[in-house]
């Protein structure tokens, strides 16, 4: 077998691995079903009679802010997941197997895709039963479904790169909190932008979140992509291509210490 | 001579300030087992991580099977087998499960990698908990199943770090019996171990080593001859006849002796058994020495230690990373 060929199997192995794990701990997947669904249902019956949006209905706007959040969680919870891994000693063995090395970090990170995959799954049916309508077709809807698993494993990448550098899965938690929740919010998730401050609205405007969400909500509305999509899809690449070799770098300095 | 399958020349590694390896030489001649000898942070875990390719040294040169473990690690890990203190399984995966996905990632064929898994499982009497998550495993059946995972692509060369070290009595039997058998089939073994009961009975050759460097090497009878054999021990009623009792002691065995003062404890190095215990008795008695207790016992490491340092072996848990 050549190169590419063992590392596909090996990935395929480390997916396996992951997905026995999921079978176990079913708790894991909690983050990308359970707090989504509470996600849909709070903001679109709580909140969606006291916002108004131009347009559309409220929980039609509200999902693409949803998915996204959810996905960029997702995505950024692989550094916890590689954070208690590399904690074990099971890494040890791994690096003492003629196996591909890197096949450790790409089973990781698609395991977090399928579970991004299964997210915007559930949240897509909870959403269509409280009002969301994607007017904008399949072929768009499926684009959009794209996008966002091009962002989220990109953020994967850089969750790899966190969880290498930190000691304590636990300590990533609070910066996590710290650092994606607020940016989901400044953001044009769950309100329009325009309705903040103007000196916030600059910011939310500009962030890759917001561009992702843009063009999410485009896609999945009307049918086309939107003047967001191009910038989403750099942003997401951009992140590719710095966290994936990025991530490789530390992952491996950290386990040949 | 027959070639070494494990060579090590000058091995450094530091972690800061800590000279975890400071020159180690080792060799492991093909189908024997090197037990390497040393208390907590004499560098046995490091030499270990070195020669299986985990981390790379400082300076110094070191082969595997004759390959460089620097240069061509993926090539060294084909041939090595690995099984430590710190069971390396899937605490979620099966027994049956963790054997399956380490023979696969060996690149054995799947059904190679089952009848390998199955016969393991039965050879280290893991039958009944193979379809069990590792986590509800006792000590002792993850050292087992560990010790399986390292061996199910029959390597030529097994490294076992401290592969008893924490367990009871019966795993700790139960662990030395898989081993020899290891021993008898012909692969090239290194073992560390903080046991001289362990090294002795077990390895064909011990290196002792202490910061980092090996301080003897040979036989476990030819470090026997330097440490004197075994040990008479006796434990005084009254810490007023320590002296006497030295004195009594000292006449008897082939070396000076070794006061505790708190257990009211007189021990010296014998190299004979016949008749020693006797005479110890009657002369103790004769010198109006009252006894709690005496008996024959094998040296500690820190005995070894005391007799090829000149100090005990240091308590220094938790160094070794």
């Amino acid at each position: 077998m050549s190169g590419v060929s063992w590392w596909l199997s090996d990935t395929v192995e480390m997916i396996r691995r992951n997905l026995i794990h999921i079978k176990r701990t079913p708790e894991l997947l909690l983050d990308v079903t359970l707090s989504p669904i509470m996600f849909v249902l709070l903001f679109s019956l709580v909140f969606g009679g006291a916002i108004d949006v131009p347009r559309v209905d409220y929980t039609s706007f509200l999902m693409a802010g949803i998915f996204v959040q959810t996905i960029a969680f997702a995505g950024i919870y692989t550094s916890v997941l590689l954070a208690n891994d590399l904690q074990k000693g099971m890494i040890d063995r791994f690096r003492s197997l003629p196996m591909s090395q890197s096949s450790v970090l790409t089973g990781r990170t698609f395991t977090d895709l399928l579970r991004a995959l299964l997210a915007v799954a559930i949240m897509w049916a909870v959403g269509m039963a409280v009002g969301f309508r994607p007017t904008g077709g399949l072929l768009p809807s499926i684009a959009a479904i794209g996008l966002m698993l091009l962002f989220g494993f990109a953020l994967s990448w850089i969750g790899v790169a966190a969880g290498s550098v930190v000691r304590a899965p636990e300590a990533l938690q609070g910066v996590i909190f710290a650092v994606v929740f607020p940016l989901t919010f400044v953001s044009s998730a769950f309100v329009p932008t325009a309705s903040m401050p103007d000196w916030l609205a600059w910011f939310a405007d500009r962030q890759p979140m917001t561009l992702v969400i843009d063009a999410v909500r485009s896609l999945t509305l009307t049918g086309e992509p939107g003047p967001a999509a191009i910038p989403a899809i750099l942003w997401s690449l951009g992140f590719l291509v710095v966290s994936l070799p990025l991530g490789v770098w530390l992952y491996n300095r950290r386990t040949t210490q | 001579m027959t070639r070494a399958m494990i060579e090590a020349v000058g091995l450094h590694k530091s972690f800061g300030d800590t000279h975890a390896l400071a020159g180690l030489d080792l060799d492991v001649a093909e189908g024997t087992i090197l037990g390497v000898l040393g208390p907590n942070g004499a560098g046995k875990t490091t030499a270990v991580r070195v020669l299986t390719t985990l981390i790379r040294p400082d300076a110094g040169h070191a082969t595997v099977a004759g390959i460089d473990v620097v240069r061509q690690p993926a090539e060294v890990r084909t041939r090595i087998g690995v099984a430590g203190q710190y069971a390396a399984l899937d605490e979620l995966l099966t027994g049956l499960e963790n054997l399956l996905m380490v023979g696969r990632l060996y690149r054995l064929d799947s059904r190679v990698a089952r009848q390998r898994a199955m016969a393991l499982i039965e050879r280290f009497e893991l039958g009944d908990a193979a379809n069990r998550p590792v986590k509800t495993y006792s000590g002792g059946m993850r050292r087992r199943l560990d010790l399986g995972a390292a061996l199910i692509a029959e390597p030529p060369v097994i490294f076992l770090d401290e592969p008893t070290t924490g367990l009871d009595p019966k795993g700790r039997l139960s662990m030395w019996e898989l081993i020899a058998d290891l021993a008898r089939s012909g692969t090239t073994l290194l073992m560390t171990t903080q046991y001289l009961e362990e090294a002795d009975r077990l390895a064909d050759d011990i290196a002792v080593i202490d910061h980092g460097r090996v301080i003897a090497r040979g036989t476990a009878s030819d470090l026997k001859r330097q440490v004197g054999g075994e040990r008479l021990e006796i434990t005084v009623d009254n810490p007023a006849f320590l002296g006497a009792a030295r004195l009594v002691l000292e006449a008897l065995g082939s070396g000076p002796s070794h006061v505790i003062e708190d257990e009211r404890r007189v021990t010296v190095a014998v190299t004979a058994h016949d008749g020693v215990l006797t005479r110890a008795i009657r002369e103790l008695d004769s010198a109006g020495v009252h006894v709690d207790d005496i008996g024959f016992r094998r040296p500690t490491l820190d005995e070894v230690f005391l007799s090829l340092t000149g100090r005990p072996a240091e308590e220094t848990v938790g160094i070794e990373s």
